[in-house]
């Protein structure tokens, strides 16, 4: 009978890989709760509700880009266009809420759920490289929403109820918060629950073995760059609810704050692994940081940027280094 | 066998590539519950062939037919979908996802809301793995299983697709002799149940054992189709070569038994130990001599020569060439104490396939070549030349990407970036693995002229009957360690088989054991 | 039938010869016609000032978009290179007081140990260029800003202008020094070990690793030569603006840089670099503003045109590759 772990090797390698999937995937929530439990009892402000809430309000926006930008890199792609995309989703919000509020949110989503599309096409099909397909993306829509908005901002003076989804409440929540955690489990359970979810693993761990099985591995593609799209375009729809304002210059390096985020939380750049859960811990942890720093107070916003960058580095230098594995 | 009894039969397909005509009117057909070879050397057809049968390629001319219908399958998942599943020799798994998600990709179970259903994934698995007799958690992701379990999780997983007909591909070049007596019972369930198998190897020992007809291609022809029991060995041989029979025979037979002419003690390494493999390992090479190093997949062969050569960390141990230490760790300080080193996977680790044929074989003596940090050109060419004339490396120019070669001339540019350097010691993996016949023999012939030139021989081979008929001593490894050595007159293949397997008089000596000659 | 074929043979060969052509030159036709272009429609395109002008401003991306080629062919990539530039227009102002070459010195160390910083991360701790790039993206224009409170620091020292404002026999310093820097890149590429090294760590490390090249410290060098360029870039940009600005300096310049060295037909994953195809490209790209600018249409434009074409090129090389 054929055994599981037949050589010394095998068995170590196996025992090695469960120690080391845990690390990378528990890694994240490990710091952030150290975080969280040094901050609470080292700074006064930290632990109150209203900071907390600060906290995740300015991370749910990333947050909503990150559950797009956790398929497309599992698929073993990536979106640098997300950051863009919000920029002329709030844009469009702009226009378009005040004709009726639904379509403030519809039309933006809808939109650069359709450029997603084109992206997905040009990768899938056209086998062109991600990187550069999804960064002409970020220099052209950015360009279209300033274009578009004529470089100003476009107050929205219009209808309360479109801006309720940035700045009104659910159980005290705010909308941007609920809907943020909203996304993310159904990101979660599409990806750990559903056929597509699998085959987006699948995609990323060996593009061909999915073929041979069947899987339609270009459409798999499509549709997560797709979603990334609309989402990021969705994102800025809340923007735009959240500063009534169409604003074309929002955005800037979002979509590296979410890769960061995203990688934070354990999924691999190179695809075929990694969870929704890890991306919200990584988009906790990233928000948090910049709060603890905010709190700290004595540092400017140039540090704050100089210790995320430091943090970065540190935290994902770790997951590297212990989950290496030995080439040579 | 009457036309109903065939459960594929490919009549008159052509098929053709620029500027090849890959296959040349082939028909032959697989009956139900037949295990089938197909044998041919490298280049005969046969992946070409099988690509065809599964859906890859459209055939130019010709039909098929799967269970008496024609039928024209425009993907693999199409051939699968009707009933023909194929294991390749890449088991084409997805490597971080179990082994549940793996059997099951693309055909989840769900639950009543459409959710993949996890649980019963993993009971169906285990049920199947169950059913073949094969031991593995589920939940695991392949790539933390051994090779050969992988391969067994393959077969699995195919015939767990209601196939009636199975194409396996070199199906047993992972497998330990233990996990190919299970395929083998798993081959014999599938011709009970009226499945037709057709099995593609070189391993003609193992055709012989399972498979009851044979179809021989060559250079893209059937030569040959028939009874496996009423074709002797030498006349299939024959028939992959397109040689006379005779003449093979002449040529196994005269096939250079090493003289031993052997001079100083030239590398020696003692104690190498490393993370898992080698543990405590021992070699001795002379001038002059060819040393084997043998042993099951896992053993550390492969890992042992990377720590002799510096490419794999060092635990303890010391490595010697003509008596001088060599510094541990670094392949650069190996090579400048005289140390060579062609690897086995010669895509992965060994060419750099964008680059020219020049800039491969110049590669590692460019230290050499260089003055100042400045590449002389015309001493780099000379070198070129002289090497590419020497081993009649066949390329449209030097500048030819070397990616575009075939698998023999590829291995020439690998043992020409490694001879300009002038080594003392020259360590080879597998060094005929993936080449044709004529380029086999070549290389080692080569080997042979080496060696006698004064050059001494580090040789990883999986063929016993190749590393015995090559090397002058052979190392037997197991679990990263030695277990004994076979030279001169007790140096057979059957010996070496009966050692390999732990069989007969060989111990296997508890701390370690000492390979000099 | 077999007649036929080599009919058509015949003629495809030659139009498949003229498009290879095309798809390996690309760049230096879409940049030749579109010079002449502007040469004919453009009012005062062809004078020596605007010419000499473009080729100044062109300086910045260039000097950055040659340390990123070399990056680049290692299969790697460097998002930190406008971050970088900041660290440079940081330290100049802080030590100019000892004369202005030491300035500069200071300067271009703090941005090679910057680039080995990132270089380290790839090479000895095994994180993916993208990330650890990123990593100094985010934190790199924040140090720079620490080291001068944020503050814009102005510049009066002559002999630093001058490396702006100076010309040789009528051209720019910037542009000597550019083109300098070009030449001494192509060498490096095409003559040296060390680009040998290079194009074979991003052909196939592992085997230019048993090959016995000194992998690592290959790479920690490119990521060194980026943040050098880039400090040399940085250097440039604060010379001209007369002012150290870690705010403004660089920004988005990775952007533009990247697009060059595509466009140049540079693949991304590695393996092969073209030097003259990222001059080219990096000229093209300002040429391309410079056409909308001087013909009055909304420069925003020029960036989607940017993007379009980026998309255009590596879809052109990628038929090249597979042929």
């Amino acid at each position: 009978m054929a055994t599981a772990t037949g050589t010394t090797v095998e068995r170590d390698t196996l025992r090695r890989e469960r120690i080391f999937g845990a690390i990378q995937r528990r890694g994240a929530l490990a710091v952030l709760i150290a975080i969280v439990v040094v901050a609470g009892l080292t700074l006064g402000l930290f632990l109150t509700p209203r900071n907390i809430e600060d906290i995740l309000l300015h991370a749910s926006f990333i947050g909503l880009i990150s559950v797009g930008m956790t398929f497309v890199i599992i698929t073993g792609g990536i979106d640098l266009s997300v950051g863009s995309l919000v920029a002329l989703g709030g844009v469009l919000a702009g226009f378009s809420a005040v004709a009726a509020w639904p379509l403030g949110l519809l039309v933006p989503t809808l939109a650069c759920g359709v450029y997603g599309f084109v992206n997905g096409l040009l990768i899938a099909k056209a086998k062109l490289p991600a990187f550069i397909v999804t960064l002409a993306g970020l220099l052209g829509i950015r360009g279209l929403a300033l274009v578009l908005s004529g470089t100003v901002t476009i107050p929205i003076l219009g209808p309360p109820a479109f801006v309720w989804f940035g700045r009104g409440e659910i159980f005290g929540l705010d909308v941007p918060i609920v809907i943020m955690f909203l996304a993310f489990a159904i990101g979660a359970v599409v990806l750990n629950r559903t056929r597509y979810g699998e085959a987006v693993f699948a995609v990323g761990g060996s593009e061909e073995a999915a073929r041979l099985a069947g899987v339609q591995v270009d459409r798999v593609k499509i549709v997560a760059y797709t979603t990334s799209g609309a989402l990021a375009g969705f994102a800025g729809a809340l923007v735009a609810a959240w500063l009534s304002a169409g604003q074309p210059t929002v955005g800037q390096a979002w979509e590296l704050y979410a890769i960061a985020s995203v990688v934070l939380g354990g999924t691999l750049l190179t695809g075929g692994a990694g969870t929704m859960l890890g991306s919200l811990v990584g988009v906790l942890l990233f928000y948090t940081i910049q709060n603890v720093i905010n709190q700290v107070g004595t540092l400017t916003s140039y540090t704050q940027q100089l210790v995320t960058g430091i943090f970065l580095i540190v935290v994902v230098a770790a997951q590297t280094y212990l989950t290496r594995q030995r080439t040579y | 066998m009457s036309e109903q009894d065939y459960i594929l039969e490919v009549r008159g397909v052509t098929k053709r590539f620029p500027g090849v005509l890959a296959l040349d009117d082939v028909s032959f057909g697989l009956g139900t519950g037949e295990v089938h070879a197909l044998v041919g050397e490298n280049g005969a057809g046969k992946s070409t062939l099988i690509k065809v049968v599964t859906g890859v390629h459209r055939p130019d001319e010709g039909e098929i037919f799967f269970a008496g219908e024609r039928v024209s399958f425009a993907s693999p998942r199409e051939a699968q979908e009707a009933g023909i599943s194929t294991i390749y020799q890449d088991t084409n798994m997805v490597p971080l996802r179990s082994v549940a998600q793996n059997i099951f990709l693309g055909r989840e179970p769900r639950n009543r809301f459409g959710l993949t259903d996890t649980a019963r994934m993993k009971r169906e698995a285990e049920e199947l793995l169950g059913r073949y007799g094969i031991e593995a958690d589920v939940t695991v992701p392949v790539r933390s299983l051994g090779v050969g379990v992988q391969q067994m999780v393959a077969v699995a997983k195919a015939v767990s697709l209601d196939a009636r007909g199975v194409i396996m591909d070199e199906p047993t070049s992972s497998l330990e002799a233990r996990e190919v007596e299970t395929l083998f019972g798993v081959i014999r369930q599938l011709r009970e149940e009226g499945v037709g198998v057709l099995y593609v190897s070189h391993r003609l020992e193992e055709l012989y054992e399972i498979c009851e007809r044979v179809t021989v291609m060559r250079d893209g022809k059937v030569v040959h189709t028939g009874d496996l029991e009423e074709l002797p060995r030498l006349q299939l041989i024959a028939a992959m070569l397109g040689r006379e029979a005779p003449e093979v025979e002449e040529r196994i037979s005269s096939s250079t038994a090493r003289e031993h002419v052997t001079g100083e003690l030239i590398l020696e390494a003692r104690g190498l130990t490393a993370h898992h493999a080698p543990r405590d390992v021992s070699l001795e090479v002379h001038a002059g001599e060819v040393v084997g190093l043998s042993g099951l997949l896992g053993s550390g062969r492969t890992e042992t020569v990377k720590a002799v050569f510096g490419a794999r960390h060092l635990e303890s141990g010391t490595v010697s060439v003509e008596g001088e230490e060599v510094d541990p760790g670094s392949p650069s300080e190996a090579i400048k104490s005289g140390l060579a080193f062609v690897p086995e996977d010669r895509k992965a680790e060994g060419i750099i396939a964008e680059l020219s044929v020049r800039e491969n074989i110049v590669a590692a003596a460019l230290p050499r070549l260089s003055h100042g940090g400045f590449v002389s050109r015309k001493e780099q060419d000379r070198l070129v030349e002289r090497f590419m004339d020497r081993l009649g490396i066949k390329a449209s120019s030097p500048d030819q990407p070397v990616g575009e070669l075939s698998g023999g001339n590829q291995q020439k540019v690998m043992l020409a970036r490694w001879l300009c350097m002038g080594p003392k010691v020259l360590i080879l993996d597998e060094p005929t693995q993936g080449i044709d016949v004529g380029a086999k023999a070549e290389v080692q012939r080569l080997i042979s002229e080496l060696a006698d030139d004064g050059l001494g021989v580090v040789m990883i081979d999986s063929e016993p009957e190749e590393i015995v008929e090559g090397s002058d001593r052979v190392v037997v490894l197991r679990d990263g360690g030695v277990v004994g050595t076979l030279s001169g007159g007790e140096l057979t293949e059957e010996n070496l088989v009966h050692m390999i397997a732990g069989s007969g008089d060989s111990e296997p000596k508890e701390d370690g054991g000492d390979a000099s000659g | 039938m077999p007649v036929a074929r080599t009919a058509t043979a015949g003629a495809d060969s030659t139009s498949l010869a003229i498009l290879v052509r095309l798809r390996n030159n690309g760049v230096y036709v879409a940049l030749a016609l579109l010079v002449l272009f502007n040469l004919f429609f453009t009012t005062n395109f062809a004078t020596a000032g605007t010419i000499l002008g473009l080729l100044s401003q062109a300086t910045f991306v260039l000097l950055v978009a040659l340390g990123l080629t070399l990056v680049i062919g290692t299969g790697g990539i460097d998002l930190s290179v406008g971050a970088i530039m900041a660290i440079a227009s940081a330290v100049i102002p802080l030590y100019l007081g000892y004369t202005w070459p030491v300035a500069v010195l200071v300067a271009l160390i703090f941005c090679v140990l910057a680039g080995m910083l990132n270089g380290f991360l790839v090479a000895y701790v095994g994180m993916q260029p993208i990330v650890a790039t990123l990593a100094l993206f985010v934190g790199g224009r924040g140090f720079a800003q620490v080291l001068v409170n944020g503050q814009l620091q102005t510049i009066s020292d002559p002999g630093f202008l001058a490396l702006w404002r100076a010309t040789v026999f009528g051209v720019p310093m910037p542009v000597v020094i550019a083109a300098v820097v070009a030449v001494l890149v192509g060498l490096l590429v095409g003559r040296t070990t060390f680009g040998r090294y290079v194009l074979a760590v991003g052909g196939n490390r592992t085997a230019s690793y048993l090959s016995g090249h000194p992998v690592r410290i290959v790479l920690v060098a490119v990521y060194a030569i980026s943040g050098l360029l880039a400090g040399l870039a940085g250097t440039l940009a604060t010379a001209r603006l007369a002012a150290g600005d870690p705010a403004t300096i660089g920004l988005l310049i990775e952007l533009d840089a990247i697009a060059a060295v595509v466009i140049g037909g540079t693949p991304l994953s590695g393996g092969r670099m073209n030097v003259g195809g990222t001059v080219a490209g990096a000229i093209l790209m300002l040429v391309i503003s410079a056409t909308f600018v001087m013909n009055n249409i909304n420069p925003i434009y020029a960036q989607m045109l940017k993007a379009a074409i980026i998309v255009l090129a590596v879809y052109i090389q990628q038929g090249r590759r597979e042929s």
